[in-house]
């Protein structure tokens, strides 16, 4: 592999498995806190799913370059991240939550439907093992959009409401990373502009069958994953607190 | 020691999470391999970030060990991705008699269209009258179903 195409390759891992850890973490802030138990519980188990995406596309590349996972998840500074803003905004109340979830799940599972036939081996297979976890996710929260789009005033307001803040972020997805163009032209991963046509095909009809209507200002777009808002900050700031108090950490 | 033996010797390690089923007949030791004193032993994760895998790895490291092996290497696996497909017969029946209705035979499905439109039956009455509460469980495996015939919550395995 040719080291400028190495370097792009280790880049997108990278921001591959930081907006799963982000949003993990986001998530895992419902734990103990959600409408019921049941979706408690069920948003516990997503949150593990994203972390063992992370911890395969951490592993990933490792393979390339050594570097170890942990190191990268809790010993990286908010400016060294590469997640998208996204993941990063707090959790909101559910239907933030589950609009987010929603919206990042819908992009998962398609780009991984185009990158099952990428030419870098390891990551083909670890998308064959991520892709059979992630429909599940699609699925639940897909009924979420339904079920608080059509519910009540209410809920339905709620919704929109996430809507017309999240719509404008949620497009960073499917901006390019620096270099991202090599990696595409060799077959390693898939072009993002079919992927965020799907992804807009599939939303809109989503979303406006659930009684929704999309914002017609584009908001605030966010571009480069090099810059964060500032809840990366204090988010890192909690999830790295145990590791970076006690690297250790083997007395409990 | 040849590698039938230990196969046999892993095949007495319990599923750390559902201890009626072993690592072997649920699928997720993939290859032994036998070179002098080295012994190689291949798995695969059923779900990525099941919180067993750590515990799996050890206990597999820890039986070859006993059985003399002076270097033991147990590599992980992606490929081709665990399926519940590959859990044996005898331990799907040994699942549902513990109370967990097991996985249906899984498809090359596309994994946008809606899942299992068959019913699951009750693992307890037997009932195809089930209804599921949640696809997502107490682990990462498994769904959480009730019955409406005989009024029982049930898991299930979840079929990928």
């Amino acid at each position: 592999m040719r080291s400028e195409v190495r370097e792009a390759l280790i880049a997108k891992l990278t921001a591959l498995a930081d907006d799963e850890v982000i949003l993990a973490h986001r998530n895992s802030e419902w734990v103990g806190h959600g409408p019921i138990l049941e979706e408690d519980i069920a948003l516990a188990n997503i949150v593990q799913d994203e972390l063992g995406h992370a911890t395969l596309w951490y592993g990933l590349r490792q393979q390339l370059d050594g570097s170890d996972p942990d190191q990268l998840a809790f010993f990286r500074d908010a400016n060294e991240y590469r997640c998208c803003e996204l993941v990063e905004l707090p959790k909101g109340d559910w239907a933030f939550t589950m609009l987010r979830q929603y919206l990042f799940d819908l992009y998962e599972a398609l780009w991984l439907e185009a990158a099952r036939h990428s030419t870098y081996p390891p990551l083909a297979e670890a998308v064959q093992k991520i892709i059979r976890e992630e429909r599940f996710h699609l699925q639940h929260t897909q009924a979420w959009i339904e079920r608080l789009g059509q519910g009540t005033e209410e809920s339905n307001r709620r919704l929109q409401q996430a809507l017309e803040m999240q719509w404008s972020y949620a497009q960073q997805l499917f901006v390019p990373i620096p270099g991202e163009e090599l990696l595409i032209a060799e077959g390693l991963v898939p072009d993002l502009a079919p992927v965020k046509e799907r992804w807009l095909e599939h939303s809109t009809r989503h979303l406006q069958a659930a009684g929704l209507k999309l914002p017609i200002n584009p908001g605030y777009q966010p571009t480069s994953r090099a810059y964060h808002t500032e809840h990366l900050w204090s988010l890192l700031a909690e999830m790295q607190s145990t590791a970076r108090w006690d690297a250790e950490a083997k007395v409990w | 020691m040849t590698t039938e033996q230990v196969w046999k010797a892993l095949a007495q390690i319990p599923d750390p999470e559902i201890p009626v089923v072993n690592v072997v007949e649920m699928g997720i030791v993939r290859g032994v391999e036998i070179e002098g004193n080295k012994a190689t032993i291949t798995m695969t994760p059923t779900f990525s970030g099941c919180p067993a895998l750590h515990l799996i790895r050890e206990q597999l490291e820890r039986t070859a060990r006993a059985l003399g092996f002076d270097s033991v290497e147990v590599r992980t696996v992606l490929s081709p991705p665990w399926s519940t497909d590959w859990i044996t017969p005898e331990a799907k029946e040994r699942l549902r008699r513990y109370g967990i209705a097991p996985p249906k035979p899984s498809s090359a499905q596309d994994f946008l269209i809606e899942l299992e439109p068959a019913p699951t039956p009750c693992p307890r009455c037997g009932s195809l009258n089930t209804s599921v509460k949640n696809t997502f469980g107490p682990t990462l495996c498994k769904a959480i179903y009730v019955c409406n015939n005989c009024q029982e919550p049930f898991e299930g395995f979840k079929t990928v």
